[in-house]
């Protein structure tokens, strides 16, 4: 599902970043771990591909991300790619579901109000599509931001520090609402984190090396030797 | 959803930044709306007015004064010429109409004008009620007059001397209302017509009565007078001697209606463009003011628009969001700014009791007001043009991070 081998990305003036190579099946859960600054931010840049590598392979549902124009990427990010923010960015003049038909919009593709529904309800918030997100809790704010994330159906989701300003009980609920979300979807999801919370529950959900469960740590010293 | 309903939301997302805007735009857009009918009714006004009419002969004087008074009614007549030299003008081969206008009375501050029928059939305007005159004393009115004076056929007035509202009446000479005209938009219908003997007969016994040291007895025939003539030519390669044969030869002035109002134009022209470069003015500072609400628009919703492309949306569709956002700001702006201008325009008629003089008004629609929406939509998408480009290259991940 994601296959990279021997990826760098450069930024301008500087030396280039090293990443290790992953291979993780589809339907499995990546946990991309490291603290600030060690590149997470850059490998889902790459993998969303709104950035081209500078050297190696990057492989995403089975399309070589480097084979594709600018154009193409975005059509391609539309259609595979579900994205979960960290400030999860509703945007305040308009309503839930229209904010869930923005990704209709944004892909091309004719807008779906019984899809949007469905997912709305899926997500337990069904009842909540005609309100403006000022209106919202941060739980259901989270759960709207997922559902727009899964609204096309992704084969990936990508959630950026999904538990960063939760405390622990919200966590422990988004990581699991998560995790169900894209299991039941059959997403690959891929969650970039420097929070401990998020290993540990993974940890104890499916055991020390649990079956579809892959990490990759990215150690400080590479945006160290990048920016060296 | 649309882009043009997304532009839509997202323009009301701020409504009192919108609201301004589409005001401020509006109202530089009014100002020209406002400039461009005032143009094309006094033009159409005149056109209109002029009824091909080739050359006027009147006293010598000033030639837009002859224009100005025999055939658009707004100024005096320069004085009076003979009406055997103007009807000799009929022998000229060059010369297929001649119509006599005799000015001098008014009945409440309109016009009473003798002439012969040939006058209405020149306009080409029949008749709402009632007949054209078939003898002196009786009068066709314009359709303001009878409207505004509440005069219907059969009923008599009595004229006042002068051209404006002046209390030495005629008496004991009565007019009587034989017809009306149908409204033409022309001068016809701020006029009162009679035949061209009615004026003779009304000041002939108006001299006897007052025995004038120099008017003692009626004037014979061969030395009436009137104050103009409207000729019409055979050819129009006459235009090229005729006025210069009359104003060389004869003791009478030739004027040409076309050419006069042509100046008449020109010169009203030097007053419009100092309001055109203020409408400018007004329109380039409401150009200004879109560029920074959508600037600003651009800067608040930057994490935004980077969902928009994280969702897979290419940047040049992000742009033409932000372009269509201007264009419905556009698009208010011209109906504002078109429904305005129509507006001044009627109160600029009421306020200068216009429709007596040149009959402009509103509610016209000249195909120039295209020039309205035209310049709106220009001037809003060029102001939106920096911004969309700001969108358009924006590091999105940098942005979705931001917080």
């Amino acid at each position: 599902m994601i296959k990279t081998s021997a990826l760098q990305f450069a930024y301008p003036g500087a030396a280039p970043l090293h990443f290790p190579d992953v291979d993780v099946p589809q339907g499995a859960t990546l946990l991309l771990r490291g603290p600030s600054g060690s590149g997470k931010s850059t490998w889902l840049a790459l993998a969303a591909a709104l950035v081209p590598l500078r050297a190696g392979f990057l492989q995403v549902a089975g399309q070589d991300l480097a084979a594709l124009s600018r154009v193409q990427a975005d059509a391609w990010r539309a259609r595979n790619l579900g994205f979960l923010p960290q400030t999860l960015h509703l945007s305040a003049a308009l309503t839930v579901a229209q904010n869930l038909g923005l990704a209709f919009w944004a892909a091309d593709v004719a807008h779906d109000g019984a899809r949007i529904d469905a997912v709305l309800a899926a997500l337990g918030v069904g009842e909540l599509a005609n309100l403006l997100p000022a209106q919202l809790s941060g739980g259901q704010a989270q759960r709207v931001a997922l559902a727009r994330a899964v609204l096309m159906q992704p084969q990936l989701v990508l959630a950026d520090e999904p538990t960063a300003s939760l405390d622990d009980d919200a966590a422990h609920e988004a990581l699991q609402l998560l995790h169900g979300t894209a299991q039941r979807y059959g997403a690959t999801l891929v969650i970039a984190t420097h929070d401990a919370r998020v290993a540990h529950f993974f940890d104890g959900a499916f055991g020390a090396v649990a079956d579809g469960v892959h990490t990759l740590h990215l150690p400080r010293w590479q945006r160290a030797q990048a920016t060296a | 959803m649309t882009t043009f309903g997304l532009a839509w939301r997202y323009v009301w997302s701020r409504p009192l930044s919108a609201v301004l805007n589409v005001l401020l735009l509006g109202l530089g857009l009014a100002s020209i709306t406002f400039l461009l009918l005032v143009a094309s009714q006094l033009e159409r006004a005149f056109q209109r007015d002029l009824a091909g009419i080739d050359v006027v002969v009147g006293a010598k004087g000033s030639p837009m004064q002859l224009i100005l008074s025999g055939v658009l009614h707004l100024d005096v007549a320069p004085g009076n010429v003979s009406f055997a030299a103007v009807t000799a003008l009929k022998n000229n081969p060059l010369v297929a109409e001649v119509i006599p206008i005799s000015l001098g009375d008014n009945f409440q501050g309109y016009r009473i004008v003798g002439t012969s029928l040939a006058y209405p059939q020149l306009y080409g305007v029949s008749l709402s009620e009632g007949r054209l005159w078939y003898a002196p004393m009786q009068v066709v009115l314009g359709a303001t007059v009878a409207r505004n004076l509440g005069l219907r056929t059969g009923q008599s007035f009595t004229g006042a001397h002068g051209l404006g509202g002046s209390a030495d009446m005629h008496t004991e000479s009565p007019y009587t209302v034989i017809g009306v005209l149908e409204p033409s938009g022309s001068v016809l219908d701020r006029l009162i017509l009679t035949d061209i003997a009615s004026i003779w007969h009304v000041h002939e016994e108006h001299d006897e009565d007052h025995g004038g040291a120099d008017h003692t007895m009626a004037q014979p025939h061969q030395d009436r007078e009137v104050t103009m003539a409207l000729v019409r030519y055979t050819t129009p390669l006459a235009a090229m001697s005729f006025p210069r044969w009359i104003n060389t030869t004869t003791a009478l002035q030739a004027a040409a209606p076309a050419l006069e109002v042509t100046r008449l134009l020109h010169m009203l022209g030097l007053g419009t463009d100092v309001l055109r470069a203020f409408a400018a003015m007004l329109l380039l500072t409401a150009g200004l003011s879109v560029f920074i609400a959508l600037w600003n628009a651009v800067r608040e919703r930057r994490a935004d628009l980077a969902l928009l492309r994280m969702l897979g949306a290419p940047p040049a569709k992000i742009a033409a969001l932000l372009l269509t956002e201007a264009l419905w700001l556009g698009l208010l702006a011209s109906v504002l700014g078109l429904l305005l201008g129509q507006l001044f325009m009627l109160a600029l008629a009421y306020l200068l009791g216009l429709e007596n003089s040149l009959m402009l008004g509103g509610a016209a629609w000249p195909l120039e007001l295209l020039l309205v929406p035209a310049l709106a939509l220009g001037v809003s998408l060029l102001a939106a043009l920096l911004p969309a480009l700001g969108a358009y290259r924006s590091d999105v991940l940098a942005l979705l991070q931001a917080r």
